[in-house]
């Protein structure tokens, strides 16, 4: 992406020095200025020169790490798979394709459950958006955005209506009506909107408001009716690809995950970043809180899922394997937490024991890269969503 | 956003952060992951993934069995 200074001749009495010259015309911070070629130099010198240069804000920050770390090493008396050594072993896991719901035309990008337990809606590549009954494979609904790559999509908590986004900036909600012939593309309502794709979005405990997260590196909270942003988020230094609201008994935080490699935890209320992990080696694609709401998982393209402790502020567990070495794209735990399902570019799930670090199950069935992972709200079940266009229920 | 932001203030923004982080209070491992492995445990009995669904209460069970009907012609 380009860098927000464009150059441009014009010839006249420079805003600095009042000299008549050839002027640069220079956007500083989105604001155009007029300065003479020399008056540029003479400033593009003083803006680091305040004693803070790009190098000592760098050191600090490194040393400002080391002590963050050692703070954090000091608790790190025990490892989370010592302390599960005393509990039984899973037993064998026989987990099948009970459905496969087909009708996409190109790769499924997203997916989320109802809290009916049976409704599924999911997004694509080609930009349309469909409603399924996962019982019986029928498809209830189906919308056709205007833009392609639809990355995110989400079921309102009532059932009554989904939001999705992708290519096009902007989360869009549609209320869905019983009437089947209703065009729903009609009834669209435009909520968010950033300045780059947008990757992920969420309901937060009613229809009324959405947090959504964006290449743009921000996340942000709106009003679904009135189309107000009520809340942003900034601290991402890179694209925001994922986030996952803390349940409900928890309280008004939310993790995000980003190509910056950094998991960050959010106040809703005050917008303020609560705490930052950075220890994934690669793009952090997913996050997911833990049901008790003190811990989260990642999922990323180092092939690794992690779980960090939130009260222990660290990394406490790493699922992987040398034989892994496909990243995970999307992660989410069974309903009492024991089980992590990862979702991979190798196009397998794989399933992880949470306490104990092994993994206690691979799950073949894609012919192609697995793109999300959801449990159903009762624990049912769970959907993955792929590349090779299908979404499969395991159960 | 952070596209538009120089290196400068993206180092910024991280310093302040880290400033605040420092003073986050924290507990020992051993306390929060003894916690979460017995919220687990609690859970784990009422986990449908983990101790299984009886076949005829899933609901995703297979749908099973065809029914055939055939007329049959008895023949002295």
């Amino acid at each position: 992406m380009c860098d927000q200074t464009f150059l441009a001749i014009t010839f006249g009495p420079c805003d600095n020095c009042s000299q008549n010259k050839p002027l640069m015309n220079i956007y500083l911070k989105n604001e155009p200025i007029n300065y003479c070629s020399l008056c540029v130099e003479l400033m593009a010198c003083q803006g680091l020169a305040k004693g803070e240069t790009i190098h000592t804000l760098k050191t600090e920050s490194e040393t400002l790490k080391a002590k963050l770390e050692e703070e954090r090493a000091k608790l790190h008396d025990v490892e989370l798979h010592q302390v599960a050594e005393k509990i039984e072993a899973l037993g064998q896991f026989v987990m099948k394709t009970r459905r496969t719901l087909k009708g996409h035309g190109n790769k499924v990008l997203c997916m989320d459950w109802c809290r009916d337990k049976r409704r599924i809606v999911s997004s694509s590549q080609d930009g349309k958006v469909i409603v399924w009954d996962a019982y019986t494979t029928n498809k209830e609904h189906a919308v056709t955005m205007p833009c392609t790559w639809v990355m995110a999509c989400a079921y309102a908590p009532s059932g009554c209506a989904v939001a999705c986004g992708g290519l096009d900036n902007k989360c869009s909600v549609y209320p869905l009506s019983l009437d089947k012939n209703e065009n729903l593309a009609a009834k669209k309502k435009s909520v968010a909107m950033h300045t780059n794709y947008l990757s992920s979005c969420s309901f937060t405990n009613s229809d009324m408001q959405i947090l959504t997260s964006s290449g743009d590196g921000t996340c942000a909270l709106w009003d679904v009716e009135s189309g107000q942003l009520l809340q942003s988020f900034h601290g991402h230094s890179a694209d925001v690809l994922s986030l996952n609201l803390a349940p409900s008994e928890t309280g008004n935080t939310f993790v995000s995950g980003g190509c910056d490699k950094k998991a960050n935890v959010w106040d809703m209320r005050s917008g303020q970043n609560v705490q930052s992990f950075e220890t994934h080696e690669s793009d952090i694609n997913c996050v997911k809180y833990y049901p008790s709401g003190d811990a989260f998982a990642t999922g990323s393209d180092d092939a690794t899922c992690r779980l960090y402790d939130l009260r222990a502020d660290r990394e406490v567990a790493i699922y992987s394997k040398e034989s892994i070495i496909f990243g995970a794209s999307s992660v989410d735990f069974s309903l009492s937490g024991r089980l992590l399902f990862a979702g991979y570019n190798d196009y397998t799930i794989n399933v992880w024991d949470v306490l104990k670090g092994t993994r206690v199950a691979i799950l073949f069935g894609h012919e192609n890269r697995v793109s999300t992972v959801r449990v159903s709200p009762d624990g049912t079940a769970f959907c993955s969503g792929s590349w090779d266009s299908t979404l499969r229920i395991w159960a | 956003m952070a596209r538009d932001m120089s290196d400068k203030d993206i180092l910024k923004m991280e310093l302040e952060q880290l400033q605040k982080e420092v003073k986050n209070t924290r507990e020992p491992v051993s306390k929060t992951t003894k916690e979460i492995y017995e919220w687990v445990e609690a859970q784990a009995a009422e986990d449908p993934l983990i101790k299984g669904v009886p076949e005829d209460k899933n609901p995703f069970k297979e749908k099973g069995g065809c029914i055939i009907t055939c007329d049959f012609l008895w023949q002295n």
